[in-house]
Formats: structure tokens, sequence, C-alpha cells
């Protein structure tokens, strides 16, 4: 089934008019009403009239999420604060998260993406969505919440947590759709298992995951002991939250990007040369479409390749595959994005810690665990157990509050981590690769 | 009054302890006292020995984080409610043990009980007042 029949599966011609179109609408906007993309351009020597096809793009200077940063909060919207109808935020590397702001029209575009990668999955009107993604300012709960009205389906707006509820819930309302974090979704096939009940009693039967990447295996494993079809969704706050991109049901091969609303490209994360379809490298997006915070070539960090193949699904959209790993030190745990940059500057607010640290991540029963080993000195150590308790405690509040993931923190002896020339090796990641 | 004890950091790994106690030994420094406190993840070494700040400097030089502190000595008479007579000179004071460990001494009838208070120079005055046995450093140094 397919939501929009119309833009779903326009010729590959059309497709590539209407980019441009609303391509070079997006360059002149933005040159008009933004500030930072005005000043970007003229330093990068370029005019939206300068886009005089597709190709051109590649001429535009990239936007980092340090443009982001350098700009917080409201900086790069491109419309007056009263036309901005929600703001959604993630946590940023230094404490101020990266902030995004929706038009109505914003919000119409994301329930109608929303809408069409539900329907892609596999879901439709009667289905019982059961939403586990956080609400809040996070896009996922609320960017599924209103694709599945927009669908017409029923919604629960479960967000993540409390899973004896969960399933309870997921049992006595008849849940047929589960929207959560893959990891997640084992962990709660797993409590199921505990609880003693059986997983064929419920009437689970699709499985919408993003937020983190997973692999095949683990594919396989959800959906062997959730008994559902497991499909991929790609989504990022800072081009729109979940619906940028997802698997159709019918070929669960690459993820079809909604290219009406989006331009995909690969490049060369080192040297930012556009690599042809089919090549592996960083994905870049631009939004061609959005009102509150147009984005121009931005570098998702994400690495995957494009798909140009047409699809069993009838979709002409381009697919990007799975991803396979990031260009950046960025850690995701738990559906959480983590720096390890965002972790030193909390511990050098601490006082008497020094920034030596490491990061161990693991996964414990399906679960990704993190962490956080310090080094004791001679100002943070003393002979009272309950003052380095303290310690600890504190460094893994204050991880818990700015950044939203739950840690350990282990105090180590001090100079027992590897001082490295240049980069310190910070983070040992002991999760199975994909 | 007062005793000096150095408090060591140690990871909970097999072989820390005996390395501070290699250190210390090839030092030619003789422990009077210990007591370990420990956690799942960490303990803290504490120990009262005849050469505190040799100890201190050679077990930082082998990287080995180091605090002197301040504890107060205690001759407790070895026999039932020897040690509850000092506890309840101090609760009346409202001055609170943050930890405490004891050893018998080789020869004689007492037990010394190493304190350490929130307190320390009030400890020792309520604990003289009332005639307590508070011992100087030099005494426990060369037990």
């Amino acid at each position: 089934m397919i939501w929009n029949d119309e833009f779903e599966t326009l010729p590959r011609e059309a497709i590539e008019s209407l980019q441009f179109k609303r391509l070079r609408q997006t360059l002149e906007r933005v040159n008009a009403t933004v500030p930072f993309y005005r000043e970007h351009f003229r330093r990068a020597g370029v005019t939206p009239e300068q886009l005089k096809s597709l190709d051109d793009l590649r001429r535009f200077p990239f936007t980092l999420k340090q443009d982001m940063r350098d700009n917080y909060p409201y900086g790069l919207f491109a419309v007056p604060l009263e036309q901005i109808v929600r703001i959604h935020a993630s946590s940023g590397t230094t404490g101020k998260p990266t902030v995004v702001g929706y038009t109505r029209r914003d919000i119409d575009t994301w329930s109608e993406l929303m809408a069409r990668s539900f329907v892609a999955a596999g879901a439709h009107k009667g289905d019982v969505i059961h939403n586990a993604y956080g609400y809040g300012l996070f896009t996922g709960g609320l960017g599924a919440h209103y694709g599945a009205e927009r669908l017409g389906a029923s919604v629960i707006p479960m967000s993540g947590g409390n899973t004896k509820k969960q399933i309870m819930i997921m049992q006595d309302f008849g849940s047929t759709v589960l929207t959560c974090t893959p990891s997640y979704s084992l962990f709660l096939a797993e409590s199921v298992a505990e609880m003693g009940l059986d997983i064929r009693d419920f009437k689970l039967r699709i499985g919408i995951f993003g937020a983190e990447p997973w692999s095949e295996k683990m594919r396989d494993e959800i959906e062997a002991k959730l008994n559902l079809k497991a499909i991929d969704i790609y989504g990022l706050s800072e081009i729109l939250g979940p619906g940028v991109a997802i698997e159709c049901n019918e070929a669960q091969n690459g993820l079809h990007m909604w290219e009406d609303h989006f331009l995909p490209e690969i490049i060369n994360p080192d040297t930012g040369e556009v690599l042809p379809d089919g090549e592996r490298g960083e994905l870049v997006i631009t939004t061609i479409t959005k009102e509150g915070i147009p984005l121009i070539r931005y570098r998702t960090r994400d690495i995957t390749r494009l798909i140009a193949e047409p699809c069993i699904c009838g979709r002409t959209h381009k697919r990007i595959e799975r991803l396979s790993g990031r260009s950046d030190d960025m850690l995701i745990i738990r559906g959480v994005n983590v720096f390890p940059s965002q972790i030193e500057s909390i511990l050098i607010n601490i006082e008497g810690v020094e920034p030596h640290y490491q990061l161990i991540v693991d996964r414990e029963e399906n679960l990704d665990s993190l962490e956080v080993q310090v080094e004791v000195n001679e100002r943070t150590f003393s002979d009272e157990i309950k003052v380095l308790q303290e310690l600890s405690n504190r460094i893994r509040k204050e991880i818990k509050d700015l950044l939203g993931v739950t840690c350990k923190v282990r105090l180590v002896e001090t100079k027992t981590i590897t001082r490295s020339e240049g980069k310190a090796k910070r983070v040992i990641d002991n999760r199975p690769q994909l | 009054m007062k005793v000096e004890q150095i408090s060591i950091f140690i990871e909970n790994k097999s072989g820390r302890l005996a390395e501070v106690t290699r250190v210390l030994g090839e030092a030619g420094v003789n422990i009077r006292a210990l007591s370990l406190a420990d956690t799942s993840d960490f303990g803290i070494l504490r120990l009262i020995v005849d050469k505190t700040d040799t100890a201190k400097d050679v077990l930082k030089s082998k990287g080995f984080t180091v605090n002197k502190t301040e504890v107060v000595a205690v001759e407790v008479p070895d026999r039932p409610l020897g040690l509850n007579s000092i506890l309840q000179v101090l609760d009346a004071s409202r001055i609170n043990v943050e930890y405490m460990y004891a050893f018998v001494e080789r020869c004689g009838e007492n037990a010394v009980i190493i304190f350490r208070f929130d307190d320390t120079e009030g400890a020792i005055r309520v604990l003289t007042e009332q005639g307590v046995k508070v011992l100087v450093g030099e005494r426990v140094y060369c037990m």
C-alpha cells in the first residue's frame, strides 16, 4: 500500500524537476531571511541564482552541527518566532541543545511523511499503534504520534520506560504496531518472557524501529522474539525527526527517502567531494520544503550509500542503505546521542575532577550500557568512602540530567587511563559490530 | 594528641594491596595499624606507619593517590563495655565517628582504637576532660 500515490511514485524526471524548483526557492529564501546563510554563501562566493541544475548544489557550502550551536537557539530560523508552532531540541555537545522550530506547515509535512512511513511499513487505519518513543523535546514521540493520527490509526502515547505497564497495555489494548528503539524492543521481548506471557497471545504485527543503528542479526532476533515484521526507520531532529526515510514492508531492503522533501547526497567525509550513487560515504541532506529551519547540505555524519535502482514496492524515491556507522565520534546509547566531548565538559565542571576519563560501552541483555571511568586524584580523593561515593553519584546525576543517559561511574586509580600523544582513546565500544 | 594516618586509593583488582605493602616494605616502612574500607569498585586503605612522610612519598612516586589525615588514638580498657564508655562520652557531646578501627597492644591490657571524627579537636578535648587516655602520635608510631 502507498499513502500518497501521486508523490511517492513520481517518475524520476518529475522528482528531479520538483526538487530543482523547491531547492532554488529554498536557497533564495534562506539567503533572504537567514543572516547566517547570506554570509555563508557570500564567503563561498555563491548566490542562489547560480543554481542552474541540481548538480550545482555541490558548489554550496555545508551546514554543520556546530553552525546550529553557534546560532543557538533561534539563529537559523527562517521565519519570525510567531510563525513557529513547535520547538524540539536534542542534546548538544557542550550542554546547549540543538534547537529546531516547526511552522504549522512543517508539522503538516512531518505528519504526512510519518503517515507515508507507517503505510510503507505495512500499517493502516484500524491499527493500534503503541508508541514507545519518548515524548518531549526528543522528536521521536510526537513525530510518530502525529503521523499515526494522520493515518487515522489509534495511537497509544506510551512514551518510554515503565516496561511492565507497557506490556500489560500492549496485551490488553491489542497493540498491532510497536514503535520504539530496536534495543528497547528486545528488552520488551525479554520482559514478556520473564513475566511468563506468550508473545503469540499478543496482536503485534509490525515494529518500526529507529533512533539507533541495528544489524540484520538483531532484526532476525526481534522478529523471532516479538513475532512481528521489523522495519527500519531513519530520521534526525535537525532535518525533521523520524520519517526522513523508511524501509518498505515489501522489500525491507534500504530506506526510501522522501525525495520530494529532502535532497540526499553522499560525500567523502574527508574531502567533501560528492560521490556517485552506490558509493558509501557520509549522508548529506538538504531540506527543500521546510519553513522553520531549512538546512542546506547538512552533514549528518551517518555513513551509508544511495540506492537508485527501482524498488519492488513501486516507490520511485531513492533508498539509503541501512546505516553502517558514523564519521564522527558520536555514540548512540539506548537511542540517546552522546559525544565524548559532552562527558568531558561535564567532568571538567566538577571541582577537582580532571578530564582523564574513558567511556566503556557494552551491550548487556540487549541493552546498551555506558561506564564512565574517572581517575581519582589528590583533590578528589578522601579517606572517607562516602565522599568518593558522593563524587561518583554527582557525576552520574549530572550526566543523566544533561545528556539523558544513565551510566555507571567507576573511579579508577590515577594515571591508569592511557595518555596517548594526540588523540586520546576515549571510547571502548564492546558492542557487537553491525 | 593527634595521629597521622595515610590513606591510599586502590582499585578493586588483584595485586594492588600487595603492591602497596611491597613498596612500603622496600622503603623500610613498618605498618602499625590498618583498615581497609571497600566498595564493589574500589577500596580505601588506611594505615598508621612508623614513617608517615616516607610512606607517603614512596607511594606517590609509584603512582598511588595518597592523602594524609589526622586521626585520634584512644586507649580503651580491654574489657566488656570498654568501648561503650567512650562512645557514650562522644555521643553526649554530639561528636560523630566517621570510621574507626581497633588493634590490641602487643603487651599490656588495653586495646587501641583509631577514630576519625567529624570534629577532631573537639573530640580530643571531650575525651581528655573525661579522663579517657588519648595517645600521642609518637607513642602509636613505635608501638
